[in-house]
């Protein structure tokens, strides 16, 4: 008898370089953030000490023009616009092409583009098409409005103060949106024909078929596609540097740490990163624990 | 729903999703309304597409506020060699980067990938997860100290400090990939077949495993290549206009207070024309790294 019983330690061993990689680089280096947010380095010199979590409570208190409440403020703006508009459009899509429309490949690969493009790409374009002139100085989509004779639906874009940050969000809307279609028509293909069939023979229309018997079933593909959409909304740094530059305006706080770096206080930047890194974590971990679970059982 | 129609032999059912009793709309007013609507976003999405390609073959004096949805009156390729003179050293600096980057992670991921769907320890479910968060996070939480230990690790400043950083980033989306991928192609069998002859885990995975990992492979690269080429984040914290790569540079050439926006159109364009490329190339596999991103797949 040569067989031997299957030992995991050489697992372990191949595996083991990645894992102290990421030991250090994401946990070990997440603690050190956590740590120096905890201290009173405001400035290029070491801290003096430990300061508890005053480094947090001033970000509600006393930051200078309620600042941080208002780049969350604009974060939510933002996350709900992206969200709702990219989920909408990617279900309108999925549901065009679903039922094996003609050329189905070509209109995919269409939609799916901009997602290979870069947002700071994306970014120079979208600047240009939300030209903040109006009337007789309209330029980009304005401009086509004012043409049209629909100057009402001229807009100050990004640089509107209540509103600016869902204009943010359309360029972010056109780029990803595809990707959210993609997760729909992999869902959709996912269901058994038979339900289909079986609903039609039973007389269902057309709405209640979506309705009452594919809708239910795509709810994890629903979840995969709130959460990921989710997270990359509340990351979201590129796109809002490339379109309007780093401004009180459209700050969130993915952009807040980096102007804070850039005065070098640092304790303020890491607990500013701490916060952004715990709204995502208390979405994103539920989700990876459920993953877990739910692939277990199957 | 009635479960005995779905039990039914399909002979006791109707001849095909009978088409008599329609209830929506008459059949060529939605088929009209279906492709006019598929048409219409057609044109939407490629609309900033049509403003790049127009707009950077207009010279300087042409970006004026009239006629600015229009085609050039006349073509010039000047605003294509100002943004070419900017952006030409780093389009090559990012391929130095995203090409090491692409390798070396997936086969890391490709190892990683085999060891979690094939060749499990205690706890091994525990560790994926933890691996996978570190795909989530906002780099921002790792980005302050991040700075100071790749200095203190003495890696050079710019792209070998961008490739270390995109490649241990990069291991927890490859992993993913490959242990779906192995998960659903890699029989147990074949492992204990490999075991019978005493095979060891470096030799199943090298004679056994990785001749079929292609498939893998190219969504790893796409992906990797895709994402470190178009990064930002990282380029703009750990490296410069002189030593970075070319959204740095783009960002550079764009982003002064009033652009030359032909120039920057074609910069942009340059800019994306690599993963444009793979994307129309290589689309279905493109796609196939996106689908990993949900995680379950």
């Amino acid at each position: 008898m040569r067989h031997r019983r299957r030992t995991w330690i050489p697992g372990l061993l191949l595996i083991s370089p990645s894992l102290i990689l990421l030991a250090v680089f994401v946990y070990g280096l997440i603690g050190w953030t956590v740590n120096l947010s905890l201290q009173d380095r405001h400035n290029a010199r070491p801290a003096k000490g430990y300061v508890g979590l005053d480094n947090y409570t001033k970000l509600f208190t006393s930051d200078i023009n309620d600042r941080f409440a208002h780049s969350l403020q604009n974060l939510v703006v933002f996350t709900l616009v992206f969200m709702v508009g990219t989920i909408v459009l990617g279900l309108v899509w999925a549901l065009l092409l679903e039922r094996r429309a003609k050329a189905e490949g070509f209109w995919r690969t269409v939609y799916l583009f901009p997602m290979a493009v870069s947002f700071v790409a994306s970014g120079v374009v979208w600047r240009w098409l939300m030209n903040t002139g109006q009337g007789d100085d309209a330029g980009g989509i304005n401009a086509i409005f004012h043409g049209l004779g629909l100057g009402f639906l001229e807009s100050p874009w990004w640089t509107d103060p209540d509103w600016g940050m869902a204009a943010m969000a359309i360029p972010a809307i056109w780029q990803l949106s595809g990707y959210v279609m993609a997760l729909f028509l992999a869902g959709f293909r996912g269901i058994p024909e038979e339900l289909r069939e079986a609903a039609v023979v039973d007389g269902a229309t057309t709405f209640q078929l979506y309705r009452q018997v594919l809708f239910p079933q795509l709810t994890p593909t629903i979840l995969s596609a709130l959460i990921i959409t989710g997270h990359m909304s509340m990351k979201m740094f590129d796109l809002i540097m490339s379109v309007s530059g780093a401004q009180w305006l459209t700050e969130v706080p993915a952009v807040y740490v980096w102007q804070t770096l850039l005065t070098r206080d640092y304790a303020k930047a890491a607990a500013i990163s701490v916060f952004l890194l715990l709204i995502v974590a208390v979405v994103v971990v539920p989700y990876l624990i459920h993953v877990n679970r739910s692939e277990k059982r199957s | 729903m009635s479960t005995e129609t779905v039990a039914a032999p399909p002979a006791a059912a109707p001849p095909r999703p009978a088409p008599a009793p329609h209830r929506g709309l008459p059949k060529p007013v939605a088929r009209a309304l279906r492709y006019g609507l598929l048409i219409l976003f057609v044109l939407i999405v490629l609309m900033p597409l049509y403003v790049l390609l127009v707009t950077s073959f207009k010279s300087g004096r042409e970006i004026g506020v009239n006629g600015q949805w229009n085609l050039p009156e006349t073509w010039t390729f000047t605003s294509w060699e100002k943004a070419w003179t900017s952006l030409g050293p780093s389009f090559g600096r990012t391929f130095q980067l995203a090409v090491p980057v692409a390798l070396i992670s997936s086969l890391i991921g490709a190892a990683n990938g085999f060891v979690l769907s094939r060749w499990r320890f205690p706890g091994a479910d525990v560790v994926f997860t933890l691996i996978l968060f570190g795909m989530f996070i906002p780099y921002q939480a790792v980005m302050i100290p991040l700075r100071e230990v790749v200095l203190w690790l003495g890696i050079a400043p710019g792209i070998p400090t961008l490739i270390f950083v995109h490649t241990v980033y990069g291991i927890p989306i490859c992993t993913l990939i490959f242990r779906n991928y192995y998960a659903t192609i890699i029989p147990e069998e074949l492992i204990e077949a490999g075991q019978m002859d005493g095979a060891g885990l470096l030799r199943t995975f090298r004679s056994l495993i990785l001749p079929v990992s292609l498939p893998g492979f190219v969504v790893t690269v796409i992906w990797q290549f895709t994402s470190s080429w178009n990064d930002y984040l990282f380029a703009i914290f750990l490296s410069n206009t002189r030593n970075g790569p070319i959204t740095i540079a783009l960002n550079a050439l764009a982003g002064a207070q009033s652009p030359d926006y032909a120039a920057a159109m074609a910069g942009a364009l340059i800019t994306s024309l690599p993963t444009l490329l793979v994307y129309v190339l290589l689309g279905r596999w493109f796609i196939g790294g996106m689908m990993a991103g949900s995680v379950k797949s």
